[in-house]
């Protein structure tokens, strides 16, 4: 097992590391959120990031990628979690591009996968109905109309989706909701006549989007992988996104630990350093075992989708549990211990908090993935 | 066939034909743990058999110089024999502080007499050791002790009391701090070692809440000790006595992987959780207790991978990392939690002190839980660790 960095991964993280710092610093996020952008995220950016090989890093050569592999992957996702990153590493190269290189076919793969690694497309997974992760609960449908399909329906929490030049839309063919069978993913064009898409302003500043389909045509060549198979592709696609996030989860929770550890050397009280009591200390020395835990976790899990490990599910639901408690924990006890001062928009700390939440929130929190694991453990 | 391919199809023959059939089978209690000494008994001969057999192979302290009587094997090598003495599910050979504690520390800071006087020894079970650290007002500040040795010219007198003095009562002898200045803290201790059949030696066993006496009251009056028992320089034993806390430490952080009296005869939490909860539709019947079991269940893998890392990190030549810091507080909270879990699981079951109605398993779990409330406070408190990892990782200041 792999959990010690390779010198090429190592020469990875730093070269992220410094892009990250330099190129996109926290105050990128507020200028987004200040100035209302429109896209949500810097463009120019992204195409750095895609320049970089970021974009690529998990698609062959073959089509344009660099092939750096997850564990490359979420070195890039940890460090761009240290900075509150925008990007749409998670829609477009965690759910999308792992989508298409699982399910596509020689054509998908050729269409899709080298203008995403150049960074010159977006894209977006239609999968939630409700407030709560869920892969299963589908009630939108897809209908056969001849050679075409006729999608209707309601999706939440896009990501990404008001931005993305093409979707990924998850609907029922067959099977009731909450059936596993009777699940295909369809490519659908967002421009398509019945598609309205609605942006929706989330608490982290980053981009999601509610998505109504009504009676939208699709032809039978925009199928992805196997009709009413689609749960298989979800799932694995799901799981790396999971892994992905914890990553940045990590990286989020890495830079809280470190600013909230230099503010309790730096503020004074009672004529000393708040971070000379033990009531601090205590808890920053149970935070920093917990960090070192989560790192481990991390590295495990994205070890064992490079390995195509068959406990890939178990460790994708370990670590998204652990990361999305921590990063909870560690966000909350920053901002405690930053006192009235974290209150303030003025300090990170919140924006960190609000991050987090969401993070946790996204493909399944603590409860759903305990539950998960305890499931496929067998109890 | 590389070399170490090779030392592992020559130890997988060696352990097929001398490691005893019953030294294959899991122990059904502590009672059967194979501690040496000079007053062992071995209800089991091939348990006596399995020890002499090992130790002359030097694999009771395998990475230990054979010089010493050790093994001399490699980090890689041990790494084989390890697993495949899980492979084949043997039992410990010898459990020993001479070998998890003052062998490491002897072979760091003792003369060559030393070594070659105690290491070979310790090898062969034939001296079991304890440990003479704690005293009645010296627990978490230990470096406050103050059992006596004064220098009468050609021996050590030692006066004094300790306490927690693990199996005193049933060891050969004993390596012990003293202070040797009274007018220094840290500077006036010294590393003694002495055999526990000296006139003026007690060991005084102490009831514990688990119902078992390990541990001892020690006392010393007018001991003398040959002035060749010193290990290292006079006033200098705080180092060494640090050095082996940290084996210490490494020893208990393991409890967190869980071991003996960890369940294990239940069949793991969940399989308990089933059998005493009951099951729907195969799942624990209760939510919540499924909840805390997973919780468990995942932290303690989270641990193991932890360890499992710094372990790596340690042979890719980056040093002990920061995580090492944690594993003492870390692993003896986990091994705790677990136990409150299975109570809890078990219900009535669980709280059972002896005799009918209950079985060996559910009994030795019950006080294996009273025993792992001591985890968290021997071998420096919980507190204690916290406090090392806020001053000396985090550089949090006093």
């Amino acid at each position: 097992m792999a959990l010690v960095l390779t010198e090429e991964q190592q020469l990875l993280r730093d070269t992220a590391t410094q892009f990250f710092q330099e190129r996109v610093p926290v105050a990128n996020l507020r200028k987004l959120r200040d100035t209302k952008d429109a896209d949500g995220f810097d463009r120019a950016v992204w195409k750095e990031m895609a320049d970089l090989g970021f974009a690529g890093i998990m698609i062959s050569e073959k089509y344009g990628g660099t092939d750096f592999g997850p564990v490359g992957l979420g070195l890039v996702l940890e460090q761009s979690g240290r900075t509150l990153a925008a990007s749409p590493l998670v829609s477009t190269v965690l759910l999308c591009g792992s989508a298409v290189q699982l399910a596509g076919n020689a054509t998908q793969r050729q269409e899709i996968l080298p203008a995403i690694a150049a960074g010159e497309r977006i894209m977006a997974l239609a999968l939630e109905e409700g407030p709560h992760h869920n892969p299963t609960r589908i009630a939108t449908r897809a209908t056969a109309d001849g050679q075409a399909f006729r999608i209707s329906g309601k999706k939440t929490f896009v990501l990404d989706g008001h931005v993305a030049g093409q979707l990924i839309v998850a609907a029922r063919t067959g099977g009731n909701d909450n059936d596993r069978t009777g699940i295909t993913l369809f490519l659908v064009d967002p421009k398509a006549e019945g598609v309205k898409i609605t942006r929706t302003l989330m608490v982290d500043n980053r981009n999601a989007a509610d998505i109504a389909f009504d009676n939208v045509a699709v032809p039978s060549t925009a199928v992805l992988g196997s009709i009413d198979g689609g749960i298989d592709v979800l799932e694995q696609v799901l799981d790396i996104a999971r892994i992905g996030l914890s990553a940045e989860m990590l990286g989020l929770v890495q830079e809280v630990f470190d600013t909230t550890l230099a503010y309790l050397k730096e503020r004074k009280q009672f004529g000393k350093v708040i971070g000379s009591f033990q009531a601090l200390q205590h808890r920053m020395a149970v935070l920093f075992a917990e960090i070192e835990l989560s790192r481990s976790v991390v590295l495990d899990a994205l070890s064992a989708i490079e390995a195509r490990r068959n406990d890939v599910p178990l460790v994708a639901s370990l670590a998204k549990a652990r990361l999305s408690d921590i990063a909870t924990l560690m966000t909350n006890e920053g901002l405690q211990m930053h006192g009235g001062m974290g209150m303030t928009d003025q300090f990170d700390v919140g924006l960190f908090m609000k991050r987090a939440r969401v993070a946790a929130a996204s493909f399944g929190d603590g409860n759903f993935h305990r539950d998960r694991y305890a499931s496929l453990e067998g109890y | 066939m590389d070399a170490l391919e090779k030392f592992r199809q020559e130890t997988r023959t060696w352990l097929e034909a001398n490691c005893p059939p019953s030294m294959r089978t899991p122990m059904t209690s502590e009672d059967e743990t194979v501690w040496g000494g000079r007053n062992a008994k071995y209800e089991n001969p091939e348990a006596k058999l399995w020890l002499d057999r090992m130790a002359e192979r030097g694999w009771t302290a395998p990475t230990w110089p054979a010089a010493y009587g050790g093994g001399g094997l490699s980090k890689d090598e041990n790494q084989i024999l390890q697993q495949e003495l899980r492979r084949i599910k043997a039992r410990p050979a010898l459990s020993s502080f001479g070998i998890w504690m003052l062998g490491p520390a002897l072979l760091e800071f003792a003369n060559e007499e030393q070594k070659k006087e105690h290491l070979p020894k310790i090898v062969r079970g034939e001296i079991r050791w304890c440990q003479g650290y704690s005293e009645p007002g010296a627990g978490s500040d230990l470096a406050g002790l103050q059992t006596k040795c004064e220098d009468k010219g050609d021996h050590y007198l030692v006066n004094g009391q300790k306490i927690w003095t693990s199996y005193a009562d049933k060891a050969d002898w004993i390596f012990c701090l003293v202070r040797t200045d009274a007018t220094k803290k840290h500077d006036g201790i010294s590393f003694l070692l002495f055999d526990m059949a000296t006139p003026g030696v007690e060991a005084r066993p102490i009831s514990m809440i688990s119902g078992a006496s390990p541990f001892c009251e020690t006392f010393f009056t007018d001991v003398k000790v040959p002035k060749g028992n010193l290990v290292g320089e006079l006033n200098k034993g705080w180092t060494i006595a640090k050095r082996l806390l940290q084996h210490e430490r490494e020893m208990i952080s393991g409890m967190g992987l869980g071991g003996a009296g960890s369940g294990a005869g239940l069949g793991g939490l969940e399989q308990a959780a089933k059998d005493y909860y009951g099951e729907q539709n195969g799942r624990v019947a209760s939510p919540s207790l499924r909840d805390h079991i997973t919780r468990q269940k995942m932290d303690g893998k989270a641990f193991a991978l932890t360890m499992q890392r710094s372990a790596e990190e340690a042979k890719a030549g980056q040093g002990p990392g920061a995580a090492s810091s944690i594993f003492k507080y870390y692993g003896t909270e986990l091994n705790k939690r677990r136990f409150e879990l299975l109570l809890e699981i078990m219900g009535t079951k669980g709280l059972g002190w002896e005799g009918e109605g209950f079985t060996g398993d559910e009994i030795t779990v019950t006080r294996s839980w009273l025993r792992s409330k001591g985890n968290s406070i021997e071998g420096g408190t919980s507190e204690v660790q916290l406090n090392v990892v806020s001053k000396r990782v985090l550089g949090l200041p006093d």
